[in-house]
């Protein structure tokens, strides 16, 4: 056969695999970059912490509500201790248990997703009920509740959290892997004498991993916010230092009528930045994976609002 | 000698969602001889792929099955999806229509083939590599290719690996299920030509399900026309095509265009196959046929028209007036 001398050697484009697609799409967009390195400085703070942070956690170290200084540079809080080690601690257990409640969700929701989207109908219905069940009820007077009867502790916030935020996660993996389920591969993959089980491993779940990534990236920043509203309520863990606790903290011994801003409006903003930097990486790694967004037509991303009336600065 | 494969009997119903149900497979059977080449022939929606479907019992959950498939003797459709998964690909391999989705785009073709071969534990680790480059290389893919992903390959080429991998295992029977359709006629010939090497090569039994005679024609040496699901003429392809024993087969033959009589008019059958979701009065060709007569509103059923030549239809059993 001369057919062989058909298929000539191409060279392999540079740059078409995902892992250089969220690269570049994290490149162009710069906002979503520099949220990303926020993110990891922020994880490296938080688990080097034993060694980075100045001064002892348990330790008066200065005056009660001391004033921002060279050796406090965001000064110090009720109990004399230095702002900056509260905030390096507390970041790690926000930390911990937004990353442990992210992952519980995950494993939920990813497996419930995966078994009511590849086996359908009957268990279908049950679990995509169960989903909207636990959709419907609003989370932070449930984790309440839980988190009174169960009793504070980092364990029983984490499951609290986590058996609350699996809910969209198992909907948008369902959908992707129903589509994913038609395909023919997955029939030959039956042909083939493949099970369940390896067709799951092997020819679903890495069509919906990216979903589950961008789905994580974004409920890292729900759990770590509902985390620091638990501890603000004073239903968190009494014995760990977390974001929310600092704030409760503060709050509750009059840091705001005191004056003393700095042991309140640091943990504050540091919350806010964690979360919205968590959204912006997740949003943009949803772009750069779902490739629904991709596709102009059917993107609401894509949609601007444009001028009624004529261009530029005479635009209206 | 027994066949090798025979479906006895085969009845297939899909649930609709209006509660309905659609009678897609209305008795077929079939024999395969080890070597033959059936082609599988017929309208679109005659129930040509749900057979070759329900024969690996592939069939999506709303289908529910009746009959039997003899493998070798045994029926691998009684002992339900447990009994059937050893059989699979082992004896019955397929080729699915429209390979560019019959391959998962996130993994190589390599990776694929050897999954097909560890599964049933043909081969393992750097000998399931040297057996991909062999299967590649057999349907004409240069061995080094099974790095690349599907989407790195054209259509006749991912077409070629699919049958690669359908040849992992070295199946009995191989069903190619509109193997040649989305690929251009150069494409086509070429993967037509490879069938036939392989079949020859590697003794394989073929179905090939196809609305295409002249590939029918080009490749197989029986022939099966469907029609409403259920099986209206079978015998030798030169039968068939010479000495047609149903009005179908023969309308069917003539709506082909025809290389010798480009002047010719195609011709084309009135209407559309009847609806299978309700049942069927009578001949269910009756009402597109060109020699209906009385006997039309029984429905006929196949009887031997010679040796190896059935087809169902009252006229062959008319007594000339």
């Amino acid at each position: 056969m001369s057919e062989a001398s058909f298929f000539v050697e191409a060279p392999v484009e540079a740059g078409t695999s995902s892992r250089g697609f969220v690269l570049q799409t994290l490149r162009h967009q710069r906002v979503a970059m520099a949220a990303a390195l926020f993110l990891v400085a922020v994880t490296v703070t938080a688990i080097l912490a034993p060694w980075i942070a100045p001064y002892p956690l348990h330790e008066q170290v200065g005056p009660v509500f001391g004033a921002p200084s060279w050796h406090h540079l965001l000064g110090l809080d009720d109990g004399g201790i230095d702002m900056v080690t509260l905030l390096i601690w507390g970041l790690r257990t926000s930390l911990v248990v937004g990353f442990a409640a992210t992952f519980v969700s995950m494993v939920i929701g990813g497996t419930v997703g995966v078994v009511a989207g590849y086996f359908g109908g009957g268990t279908d219905t049950v679990l995509m009920r169960i989903t909207d069940y636990f959709l419907v009820i609003p989370d932070v007077p449930l984790m309440i509740v839980v988190a009174a009867i169960w009793g504070p502790s980092l364990f029983h916030i984490i499951i609290v959290i986590g058996i609350l935020l699996w809910t969209s996660t198992a909907r948008v993996i369902r959908a992707q892997v129903k589509s994913v389920r038609e395909r023919v591969y997955v029939k030959r993959a039956r042909a083939l004498g493949a099970g369940h089980t390896r067709i799951v491993v092997r020819h679903v779940l890495p069509q919906v991993a990216p979903l589950l990534i961008a789905s994580t990236v974004l409920t890292i920043a729900v759990a770590i916010f509902d985390e620091t509203a638990l501890s603000f309520l004073g239903l968190g863990d009494p014995s760990s230092i977390s974001l929310g606790r600092v704030i409760e903290n503060a709050f509750a011994r009059a840091a705001i009528s005191t004056g003393a801003w700095w042991a309140i409006v640091p943990p504050g903003v540091l919350v806010a930045l964690l979360i919205l930097a968590c959204s912006l990486v997740g949003g943009s790694l949803e772009d750069a994976l779902n490739p629904r967004l991709r596709v102009a037509h059917l993107s609401a991303r894509t949609f601007r609002l444009r001028p009624l009336v004529g261009r530029g600065k005479d635009a209206l | 000698m027994s066949p090798l494969l025979q479906v006895e009997d085969l009845h297939v119903w899909f649930d609709l969602e209006n509660g309905g149900e659609l009678h897609a497979v209305q008795g077929v059977k079939l024999s395969l001889e080890p070597g033959e080449r059936l082609g599988l022939v017929g309208e679109s929606g005659c129930g040509k792929t749900t057979t070759a479907l329900a024969i690996l019992g592939l069939l999506p959950p709303n289908a529910s099955v009746s009959g039997r498939v003899l493998l070798e003797g045994d029926d691998i459709l009684a002992g339900g999806e447990e009994a059937m998964r050893p059989h699979r690909w082992v004896d019955v391999a397929i080729v699915f229509q429209g390979a560019m989705n019959a391959l998962n785009p996130v993994r190589t073709i390599g990776q694929q083939i050897v999954e097909a071969l560890e599964l049933h534990g043909r081969a393992k680790g750097a000998t399931a590599r040297a057996r991909t480059g062999e299967l590649l290389e057999a349907v004409g893919i240069p061995a080094g290719r099974a790095a690349r992903f599907p989407h790195e390959l054209s259509g006749g080429m991912r077409q070629r690996a699919a049958i690669a991998m359908a040849l992992a295992c070295n199946p009995k029977v191989l069903i190619a299920d509109e193997p040649t359709t989305a690929l251009d006629v150069m494409v086509q010939a070429q993967i037509l030509e490879l069938l036939d090497a392989l079949c020859r090569d590697f003794g394989l039994a073929l179905i090939l399900v196809t609305h295409d005679l002249p590939v029918v024609a080009q490749l197989c040496n029986r022939c099966a026309v469907m029609y409403a699901g259920e099986i209206v003429e079978r015998g030798p392809l030169e039968a068939i095509y010479h000495t047609p024993g149903h009005p179908y087969s023969r309308m069917l033959f003539a709506a082909s265009p025809d290389l010798a009589g480009l002047d010719e008019p195609v011709l084309s059958i009135a209407g559309a196959p009847p609806r299978l979701d309700r049942a069927i009065e009578g001949c269910p060709f009756a009402p597109r046929c060109d020699s209906v007569f009385e006997a039309c509103v029984v429905r006929p059923r196949l009887e031997q028209l010679a040796a190896d030549h059935d087809a169902a239809c009252h006229l062959n059993s008319r007594v000339p007036a």
